[in-house]
């Protein structure tokens, strides 16, 4: 008996740190507590209206135009900050200059900035009173209070998704590949979108898709610099808060389960992707 | 064996668990044994007033502590009043409440923690205080606003809070509805007409009164702001070379309410004390407190001492003039309401 067990547990290999059933105990209760049972209560909240008034909620003209704010600002914040942050990560990974250990801080920045912090200086600065905000102004672009200093507040909490996505895949792939394609006689534009950056998407994607999905839910940030105009630039976020000062939390939870799965399709269309894309690739 | 080791796991993660659980009970019984010593009190209150129960808690922890003999400790709580309320219900163990409006502290009452009859718990409606709603323009007033129907005037920039997300923001709306019923001789389709140009001038929809506050001060948007009377005097004392204040014709008494609440105070053993806190807003002291915090006093003699401070010449509508908060948010504020028309094209 005993041996056996010794052999069994010879055959698994001693891992590194003990207690899987303790740490398996712990994911699974902190996954219940800070995600199922809060995603859960959300459709047990909802389902407090009937079909006809949850439908009601979803389709008022204001409610749309809340969604349609909160999606188009954060696609094309995610799109900007895919294409900037693949920037970012590129520079950080194949370069060396002084200060890019602080650069390379400075990208998480967001991350730990209160967004209301960020909301609130953005404003300021991007107004067409601010520093950066008169410069624009004087060409005629306002900023802030317009669907443009939505955008930028939701560029900035997103950018960090995308770069930290990226840089650890850049860091591994093997420069050989983009010499091999120069030797080939390709060209670079020909080397970066055929050989690069079909390496680099699947990662690139995950971080779209991750900032897009941050953007939607964004509140703290872009309250201050949206302006809040109904059917101009009032976000969702910011319908489900007005819908609470109501007292309708049936209504405000309805607003929140329809933000919820566009961000799940989201995601789930991007995974998908993400799986096609690498059954070509070959990691 | 293997299992045994699981389930060992499982009663240690369990076993914590539970210890966090009981030392939480364990501090909460503490708390009720300590109330003959050191009473708590948790006031929740709205944004602006921060200044003002600062200073008033010191007072009153001194009368407190003459009269009963008792320290007792005030523990300020301070946000948009209709989140403060939502936190009261969803469990904030608030002693008593002093909100923006008597609406707020109407949902509490509906979630059956305060006692159905609070508005006449104490005197002038529980508002030991009132405040009215005036007009902060820019030093010069270059757009030279006087009045309500200045603010519909194209190019000038309006900034107020959004009433959908802040008490402080009805006022303003009803303010400026009630001088534009005044003019019209009361025609829904007219003054619907004014306030449909009034917010299409208004340049930024902030959430709260402290946010409208900043836009136009700190980030100097627009040209007039709606404030709060006692947020505008902050302002001017804060920048006084840069701002004026503009009383318009006809404004709102804007009737800020305390109250009880009632379940925590139960609970608490504080009653007694909480009774007297609110009581004793409507001291003389208390009343010139309020004054000095730019806060109009309930009490007529001492609202005269504060003659040279406020205009007491506006015309003021009250709430009652709308059929009450739950009247005024039907036919105003609600979804589809007149708030919402007239954003519709």
């Amino acid at each position: 008996m005993e041996q056996q067990i010794i052999k069994v547990k010879n055959k698994k290999g001693v891992k590194v740190i003990p207690g899987f059933g303790l740490s398996l105990g712990i994911t699974f209760f902190m996954l219940s507590a800070l995600i199922l049972i809060p995603l859960v209560s959300i459709f047990i909240s909802a389902s407090q209206l009937s079909f006809q008034e949850f439908v009601n909620v979803i389709t008022s003209r204001q409610i749309v135009s809340g969604y349609v704010v909160s999606l188009s600002c954060a696609f094309f914040a995610a799109l900007i900050n895919a294409v900037f942050g693949l920037m970012l990560a590129w520079v950080l990974v194949r370069y060396n200059f002084p200060g890019k250990r602080l650069a390379d801080g400075l990208i998480e920045l967001p991350f730990a900035l209160p967004t209301a912090v960020a909301g609130i200086s953005l404003t300021y600065l991007y107004s067409d009173k601010g520093w950066i905000g008169s410069l624009f102004g004087k060409a005629g672009i306002k900023i802030a209070y317009t669907r443009i200093g939505i955008t930028l507040a939701m560029i900035f909490v997103g950018i960090p998704f995308v770069v930290r996505a990226v840089q650890p895949v850049l860091e591994k792939l093997d420069r050989q590949y983009e010499e091999a394609a120069m030797m080939l006689g390709a060209s670079r534009t020909y080397t970066f979108f055929r050989v690069v950056l079909p390496e680099l998407f699947p990662a690139l994607l995950a971080g779209f898709g991750l900032a897009f999905a941050r953007g939607i839910g964004e509140y703290g940030s872009v309250v201050f610099i949206a302006g809040n105009l109904p059917y101009k630039t009032q976000i969702a976020p910011l319908l489900i808060i007005s819908k609470l000062e109501q007292y309708k939390y049936a209504d405000a939870t309805a607003i929140a389960l329809v933000l919820l799965l566009i961000s799940f399709l989201l995601m789930l269309f991007i995974n998908s992707l993400q799986i096609y894309m690498q059954k070509f690739i070959g990691t | 064996m293997k299992q045994r080791k699981m389930c060992v796991h499982l009663y240690v993660s369990l076993i914590v668990l539970l210890s966090v659980i009981v030392s939480g009970c364990g501090k909460a019984s503490d708390t009720a044994s300590d109330k003959n010593e050191n009473i708590e009190l948790l006031n929740v209150s709205y944004d602006p007033t921060r200044e003002f129960y600062a200073a008033y808690n010191e007072l009153f922890c001194k009368y407190w502590k003459e009269k009963s003999g008792k320290d007792v400790t005030i523990t300020q709580s301070h946000g948009g009043s209709g989140s403060q309320a939502r936190s009261v219900i969803e469990g904030n163990e608030a002693d008593v409440v002093t909100l923006a409006l008597a609406h707020d502290i109407t949902a509490i009452e509906e979630s059956g923690m305060i006692d159905r009859g609070w508005l006449s718990e104490f005197d002038g409606n529980s508002s030991p205080y009132t405040s009215t709603i005036v007009f902060l323009v820019r030093k010069g007033n270059e757009k030279n606003i006087h009045d309500w129907n200045d603010l519909v005037k194209d190019g000038v920039e309006v900034i107020t809070p959004n009433p959908k997300t802040s008490g402080g923001a009805c006022w303003n709306f009803l303010a400026a509805w009630a001088y534009q019923q005044a003019q019209d001789g009361a025609d829904e389709e007219l003054t619907k007409a004014f306030m449909k140009n009034l917010y299409q001038n208004v340049l930024v929809l902030d959430t709260g009164a402290r946010g409208a506050t900043n836009t136009f001060v700190e980030n100097g948007q627009g040209d007039v702001l709606i404030a709060w009377e006692n947020e505008a005097y902050l302002s001017i004392k804060e920048y006084p070379d840069d701002y004026e204040i503009i009383t318009p014709s006809i404004s709102i008494l804007a009737q800020p309410s305390v109250a009880i609440v009632d379940s925590n105070v139960e609970e608490h053993g504080t009653r007694e004390t909480a009774e007297a806190y609110l009581e004793y807003l409507y001291s003389d002291e208390a009343q010139r407190l309020a004054g000095n915090h730019y806060y109009r006093p309930s009490k007529e003699n001492i609202l005269k001492e504060f003659s040279e401070q406020f205009d007491l010449n506006m015309n003021l509508v009250t709430i009652e003039d709308f059929g009450g908060w739950d009247e005024a948010y039907r036919i105003y504020f609600d979804d589809g309401a007149i708030f919402d028309q007239i954003y519709e094209d």
